[in-house]
């Protein structure tokens, strides 16, 4: 299961992508057989790999900026920052070193990197550990310093690759206001999540890909409005959850409804019946009604109607 | 976003990202060696230290010289040019190559790395060059001791032309052969690089012995020429010293030269296959 996720930033008054992929496809040949990761993806999003040059596709092409990605991969590099879903802080070196030399691999003058650091580290709230050795980091802090040090060059386009996944709650917060932050400042953010919040929050554009093929490209509020449901009912009942479904399915503006684990889920317009309406029903028609549950469309919704609710690998 | 509004004034050519980036690692390298000199000091001189006090000062005190109380001083004077070619491969390889089975097995710091404004053979070279210059560090710590510390006088020699064109060649092809194996070799086998590939290759590169005295057992003789420490050593010997029997000179800068290629050409595959998909 994959779910790309972008706020892509529109310049006023041009048209052209940051981002573009033109029937991007990526097989990896496993041992059980091949892999589509991505198949024929046509965008400004991606999977992060391919567009960070450490992939190369199968088919297709893809470029940032203009700039072929498959071609001309060193000066591509030059306008991406990158956070990866694993740690890869230079361990030989301390926080503040981490930035340095990364401004400095990218030509930045030594006093230009020392200058950039200092900034980075306070506004990261990193400053107190510049001297640490990047093991005594705690999750969320070397996940943080993977930001600031993507951005040190100042990237035309930073992607992130689920970047808060396995930080506690508060660190992920902290996360949450940095890169909401920078996206305020106009910096444009490819952000890969499986955390439909997280793209609820933070995202201007969401892409959803399954089995690396793009379902839809929306901002989250359209996304919502297209599955047609305003609020999500879910029914726990003693009676055969699939009769209740069809039963309940009937009421105009109840738009769909599934069964999932015996428990009926009821996707209801805004012009839908209400709650007591839907209880009422049920009830003149003898079923019984254990739990009832309502709760407003989210991403995970439009994410579930879309893909199904199969497990996926 | 426009093509055009992307900062492209900052997007300088390939060629010059590509030497920008590879300036900053090497001195990256160098501020990493900079913290650790205890460290590097420590695994580069505890070996060469040992094998000359025991073999070249403590076996003539007492009297139980290789080759003889005659042999002894020659003795003395034929290690210096195989322990400093052990030191300097020891040092070669594993400045490469230990780092990257770490950097590909656990840290994948790796990834960070090959983000640099460069393509991913330079980032592969890189790493060759700054365990090149290890190598060469290594050689100049040991020198001293090789050169001082035994009990039987060290007759040495310099030849510098072929100093100055040996040494660095062997130092290129110690950290391309630290290359091969880095990109070849899981976490879990790196005992293996010691047990079964530099210690074979000390006692089998003509470190203790000149090659040609190996003549009783010719098959040996041939057997040990696949080793490109032997190559090493004899260079050494043909630049430090005068009168201890060595290799032809075009044959040690044949073997050497071929050895570095292609442990450069298979380093930077293995590389490329280890970082690429």
């Amino acid at each position: 299961m994959a779910l790309d996720v972008e706020p892509v930033r529109d310049v006023p008054g041009t048209g052209d992508d940051v981002i573009v992929t033109e029937g991007l496809t990526k097989v990896f040949d496993g041992r059980g057989g091949a892999v589509r990761a991505v198949d024929d993806l046509n965008l400004r999003v991606h999977r992060a790999g391919m567009l960070t040059t450490r992939v190369i596709p199968t088919a297709g092409r893809a470029s940032v900026g203009g700039i072929d990605v498959i071609a001309h991969p060193a000066t591509a590099k030059q306008v991406i920052g990158v956070v990866p879903q694993t740690n890869t802080l230079d361990r030989a070196l301390d926080v503040a070193e981490n930035l340095y030399f990364h401004g400095r691999y990218f030509g930045m003058s030594a006093r230009d990197a020392h200058a950039r650091t200092a900034t980075l580290l306070e506004q990261f709230r990193l400053a107190d550990r510049a001297r640490a050795n990047v093991n005594e980091l705690s999750g969320g802090m070397a996940q943080r310093l993977m930001v600031a040090r993507a951005i040190m060059h100042d990237p035309d386009v930073l992607f992130l690759d689920e970047p808060t996944s396995g930080l506690d709650p508060q660190s992920r917060l902290a996360l949450w206001d940095v890169i909401g932050e920078l996206h305020r400042r106009g910096q444009t953010i490819v952000l890969t999540t499986h955390y439909m919040e997280e793209a609820d929050q933070l995202c201007d554009r969401v892409a959803i890909v399954d089995h690396g093929k793009l379902l839809a490209l929306d901002t989250p509020a359209a996304l919502k409005r297209s599955i047609n449901a305003a609020t999500e009912v879910r029914i726990q009942t003693g009676s055969d959850p699939d009769k209740v479904l069809q039963d309940l399915e009937q009421m105009p503006g109840v738009n769909a409804g599934r069964v999932v684990e015996g428990a009926v889920y009821l996707y209801v317009g805004a012009d839908g019946p209400t709650l007591p309406e839907i209880i009422t029903r049920a009830d003149r028609n003898g079923f019984e009604m254990r739990d009832v549950s309502v709760k407003e469309t989210t991403l995970e919704t439009v994410f579930i109607d879309l893909t199904g609710r199969e497990l996926r690998e | 976003m426009s093509t055009a509004s992307i900062s492209t004034s900052a997007v300088r050519s390939s060629r010059s990202s590509t030497v920008t980036a590879f300036g900053a690692l090497m001195l990256r390298d160098l501020a990493v060696l900079r913290k650790e000199v205890g460290m590097f000091l420590g695994r580069t001189v505890m070996q060469p230290l040992l094998l000359i006090f025991v073999f070249a000062y403590v076996f003539p005190k007492i009297g139980q010289a290789i080759g003889g109380a005659r042999g002894a001083a020659g003795f003395s004077t034929l290690l210096v040019g195989g322990v400093i070619a052990s030191a300097l491969i020891f040092q070669g390889v594993q400045a490469v190559a230990l780092p990257l089975v770490q950097d590909f097995g656990y840290t994948r710091e790796i990834e960070d790395r090959v983000l640099a404004p460069m393509p991913v053979w330079a980032v592969a070279l890189q790493k060759v060059a700054s365990g090149a210059i290890q190598a060469l560090i290594a050689a100049l710590v040991v020198f001293p001791l090789a050169a001082f510390i035994p009990a039987t006088p060290v007759h040495l020699h310099v030849h510098w032309f072929y100093l100055v064109t040996i040494l660095p060649l062997a130092c290129v092809m110690s950290a391309a052969l630290g290359l091969t194996i880095g990109t070849r070799v899981e976490p879990r086998q790196v005992p293996l690089i010691f047990s079964l590939l530099v210690i074979p290759m000390t006692f089998l590169g003509a470190v203790y012995y000149p090659w040609k005295s190996l003549s009783p057992l010719p098959w040996l003789k041939v057997f040990v020429l696949i080793n490109p420490l032997v190559y090493m050593s004899e260079g050494m010997r043909l630049s430090l010293t005068v009168g201890v029997p060595h290799m032809i000179p075009i044959a040690i800068y044949a073997a050497l030269i071929g050895f570095t290629a292609a442990f450069l050409r298979l380093g930077i595959a293995g590389f490329r296959k280890r970082v690429l998909s």
